[in-house]
């Protein structure tokens, strides 16, 4: 079954064994695909959308992190655009940006809101 | 409104033509009335391919404009008169139909006449010379009812114009008075192999003969009498014994001659009257006539800037020619004759294919003096190169003409002509990525955004890189060799870093050499360096988050977010029962299947989550991975060898069947791809790939840094004759010594041609080990071969890694955005159009 997406609330994902460690794993709630990047030393979890709009194909989850011009981004595994893991910004592009959602660890447990 | 300035240009040839158009572009054009006048009826065509009139080519084929092109340009164009004279004092130009122009500025672009030498009874009816429409129209009627031409002058025009009584039908001779055809351009040796050439062709060539004079018949044929020898009867002569400036304009009105013609100009191609400015065949710059349409349209350009207040000068040009006389290949660069003091020449001559090369060096044998070619061309961009740009020539200049298969030296980037494409997918040329350093770009980043090269399929990413960076060093800019803004450092010192100080992790080197978190360019790079030197799993805890999806998930993401998955078939031998496991895999998962041209079988359109089970399937009936996601040694191909072919004379696909699994999931700065032909038949085409071996009698020769893709490359010969354990010694050690000093993503043969001294220097490391490493060397490749460990295997025995291999860690849902529709009987990618229609009709 899929996890319900409640306005205003903390919606649990996963849990933080679901992660990989400065890498990305994707998620899914109703219709929206979620790509999740866990940075250990931040302790921080950043969620995005996992569609990359250069290919249309949902693959951003599947991306190297890195840092890039002191921004904490993603590369595109297709065609190598990186985004701003903070707000979703494409560094090539100004005109495109994935959306994000904040996201939280509690416990063993990873959550996100759509506020 | 005000007057309009008055520009005439007398002359509607090539270059007056070429002068109209750049003038329009100038940014002050507006303020000037043009007026071009033509002594032709036709407009401006194209005077170098006017032997094409006679296969078929009209006016209108040949043309460079129209004369509504002109009307709608704002040019009055004043054809089929002859400017008769110039009066300087009132500026005004008389033409021969009365009328007169006033000039506030004057265009000379008279062009050349055709020389015809003073023989008596040259001015007979059947006599004509070769250079304009006119003049073929009348040589054609001439033509008609005759069998026989005869040209006088074995030049290069000469020559053209043979073509073109050849054309015509017509049984062609040439006269020459040197010893030799094309005397400026070639030497005798030269000038023999293309008489011999010319002639297989039908053409008669007489050299070293004087016509003394041409009587008519009295069925109006012509009648040629020679100092010596037969006299020649002909139904048609054309004089081609060189061109003179049409420079009476000038003389008449007392501009600045040449002793031997033509009107003096300078850099701007202004005469020695400030208004008055003279361009191509007529000009006269450095006591230099320039015979050749390029020059004639630098000049053009150089007038036109600086009549508009620019500056564009003119600074001579390079005299080169290549070009096809008669469907025979000849190229002449710069000093050809080796004229220049302490020049020396090597040559190769081949009768029995008619092919004759010549280069002139210069004493020390570093720079390219000059070049003969006749019979094939095939090398003369890269002479041409290596002069233009006086790049140093390689430690056996002769061997860039001689024809061997092996080390003929390739340049480098910066021997392509600026016209070369780099970036095939978005058609950027070196030009273009020249121009953007030009224009301020400091780095690949900065030219791939200002360009878009690179940013299609990205296979020129490493040709992009090398045009960046020697653009740059030739700018006199010191190149940065970061491998990116985490490292300082290039791959090859991460390498050694890696090495000397036994660093095993990321973590580790980029704490102590780098900074930051490091990105997508570093992450693979160093993780491919510490597989060749460690040679741990991939996707071992502290290496899986630095690779490419591709290596994370040992597949081959495809534009979907689908992966394809290559297992081993080493050498392309495989069991009826193996096929039958991937036929049913393919079945079972509804996977689109191709053959590779690696000899194996590539499946695809498997989500994520469909990789452990497929893969559990393929394992247990005896297949590997085939580390066709990494930048490894992916396949070995082979013939069928002595087995069963009747020519074979080694078992190539049993040592194709070693190699490949000797060097398996060999992690190296690029793909590795090999191949072993079982005879010199070379049926699996060694000689495309980085190792190549093809048997012989006594064992097996190697060749060594060829290259398939983008940018073709010959393999080179390294060694004859090896027996099975020296073959294999000596691949360990090229292999291990380019893995350490490679760049990222560099293959063998960059890397060879990068390499200070290329072929013959890694001949003395790998043969003779001139830097005592080979012992080392080959450890290490033992040590990597003996720790090899099948990814997959080890993956699927671990539920840890097989976590990752989830479509959603939240849901056991797939991709709904992964849509195939059906072509040829497979699945393929819906399109996105195909997408919303079934999206709409579901």
């Amino acid at each position: 079954m899929t996890a319900q997406l409640k306005p205003d609330t903390w919606t649990p994902i996963c849990t933080t064994n679901d992660l990989v460690p400065d890498s990305g794993v994707a998620a899914k709630i109703d219709n929206q695909q979620i790509a999740l990047f866990y940075l250990p030393d931040e302790h921080r979890v950043y969620a995005l959308a996992n569609k990359d709009p250069f290919s249309n194909a949902n693959v951003i989850a599947r991306g190297l992190t890195g840092d890039l011009q002191g921004k904490t981004v993603v590369a595109s595994p297709l065609y190598k655009q990186h985004f701003s893991l903070e707000d979703g910004q494409c560094l090539e592009d100004d005109s495109v940006r994935l959306d994000t959602w904040p996201a939280r660890i509690e416990g063993d447990h990873v959550y996100i809101s759509i506020q | 409104m005000t007057q309009r300035q008055q520009l005439v240009i007398i002359g509607n040839g090539m270059v007056g033509h070429h002068f109209a158009e750049s003038f329009r572009q100038q940014a002050g054009a507006d303020a000037w009335q043009v007026h071009i006048v033509g002594e032709e009826h036709h407009s401006a065509y194209d005077r170098v391919h006017l032997s094409e009139y006679f296969q078929g080519k009209g006016h209108a084929e040949l043309a460079l404009g129209t004369l509504d092109g002109y009307r709608e340009a704002g040019i009055e164009a004043h054809l089929g008169v002859k400017a008769d004279h110039i009066d300087r004092q009132a500026k005004t130009v008389t033409l021969s139909n009365g009328d007169t122009l006033a000039y506030d500025k004057l265009v000379l672009a008279t062009g050349s006449y055709p020389f015809v030498p003073p023989i008596p009874g040259h001015e007979a009816e059947r006599c004509f010379v070769y250079r304009t429409l006119d003049d073929l129209d009348a040589i054609r009627s001439a033509a008609a009812e005759g069998t026989t031409g005869v040209v006088i002058g074995g030049g290069l025009l000469g020559l053209e114009a043979a073509n073109a009584l050849k054309s015509l039908g017509l049984h062609t001779h040439v006269i020459e008075f040197a010893p030799r055809l094309m005397p400026v351009q070639l030497d005798d040796d030269a000038g023999q192999v293309l008489r011999a050439k010319i002639e297989e062709l039908g053409v008669t060539v007489h050299t070293q003969t004087a016509t003394q004079s041409i009587d008519t018949l009295d069925d109006g044929r012509l009648q040629l009498n020679f100092a010596e020898g037969d006299p020649l009867t002909t139904d048609v002569l054309v004089f081609s014994a060189g061109i003179r400036p049409q420079d009476a304009l000038g003389r008449d009105c007392d501009l600045d001659m040449g002793e031997r013609g033509g009107i003096c100009v300078n850099n701007h191609c202004q005469t020695s009257d400030p208004d008055i400015y003279a361009i191509g065949e007529v000009a006269l710059w450095d006591q230099k006539i320039f015979g050749l349409v390029a020059p004639g349209y630098r000049m053009a350009e150089a007038a036109a800037a600086h009549l508009d207040g620019g500056e564009a000068p003119f600074l001579g040009a390079d005299m080169s020619t290549k070009l096809k006389l008669l469907g025979v290949d000849v190229g002449s660069i710069g000093d050809a004759h080796a004229a220049s003091s302490g020049a020396i020449s090597f040559r190769y001559n081949n009768e029995a294919k008619g092919v004759y090369k010549k280069i002139v060096t210069s004493a020390d044998g570093k720079r390219l003096l000059g070049a003969i070619l006749v019979g094939d061309n095939s090398v003369y961009d890269t002479l041409l190169q290596y002069h233009l740009n006086d790049i140093e020539l390689p430690a056996e200049p002769d061997s860039l003409i001689l024809p061997t298969s092996d080390a003929t030296p390739a340049l480098g980037v910066d021997a392509l002509p600026d016209t070369a494409t780099i970036c095939s997918c978005l058609n950027v040329t070196k030009g273009d990525i020249v121009g953007a350093v030009d224009g301020g770009c400091c780095s690949v980043g900065d030219v791939k955004s200002e360009t878009d090269a690179s940013t299609g399929c990205g296979g020129c990413a490493a040709m992009l890189k090398d045009v960046v960076d020697a653009t740059l060093e030739a700018r006199g800019i010191e190149v940065d060799h970061s491998l990116c803004e985490h490292f300082s450092h290039t791959r090859q010192e991460l390498y050694h870093l890696v090495l000397v100080e036994e660093i095993k992790t990321f973590d580790e080197l980029i704490q102590h050499h780098g900074q930051g978190r490091g990105c997508d360019i570093c992450k693979p790079a160093v993780a491919s360096v510490l597989a060749s030197v460690w040679n741990e799993l991939v996707h071992d805890e502290p290496h899986v988050k630095l690779q490419d999806t591709n290596d994370t998930f040992l597949a081959n993401m495809q534009k979907d977010g689908t992966y394809s998955i290559v297992p081993r078939i080493a050498g392309g031998e495989i069991t009826p029962d193996k096929l039958l496991v991937i036929g049913q895999v393919a079945k079972d998962y509804n996977l689109y299947t191709k053959i590779t041209g690696g000899q194996r079988i590539d499946l695809f359109g498997a989500q994520l989550h469909q990789l452990p089970d497929i893969w559990q399937t393929l394992i247990d009936a005896g297949f590997e991975t085939g580390h066709a996601y990494g930048k490894s040694v992916r396949t070995v191909k082979s013939c069928v060898g002595s087995t069963w072919c009747r020519y074979g004379v080694q078992d190539s696909v049993g040592m194709a069947i070693l190699l490949e699994n000797r060097y398996k999931g060999l992690r190296a700065p690029h793909k590795l791809k090999f191949a072993v032909s079982g005879c010199t038949r070379e049926c699996a085409e060694a000689q495309s790939k980085d190792i190549g071996v093809i048997a012989t009698e006594n064992g097996w020769n190697l060749y060594v840094c060829g290259n398939g893709g983008m940018k073709p490359r010959h393999a080179d010969l390294f060694a004859t004759d090896l027996d099975d354990v020296t073959l294999i010694k000596t691949i360990d050690r090229l292999l291990m010594f380019y893995i350490r000093t490679a760049d990222r993503l560099q293959r063998t043969a960059r890397w060879m041609e990068n390499l200070e001294g290329g072929l013959d220097y890694l001949k003395d490391v790998i043969l003779n080990d001139s830097l005592g490493i080979n012992a080392d060397l080959e450890a290490q490749m033992e040590r990597v071969i003996d720790t090899y460990q099948c990814e997959w295997k080890a993956t699927l025995e671990d539920e840890e890694k097989l976590k990752r291999f989830r479509t959603f860690v939240n849901s056991p849902e797939e991709d709904d955005n992964v849509v195939f529709v059906q072509e040829r009987d497979q699945i393929r990618p819906a399109t996105d159009d195909e997408k919303q229609n079934l999206i709409a009709t579901a």
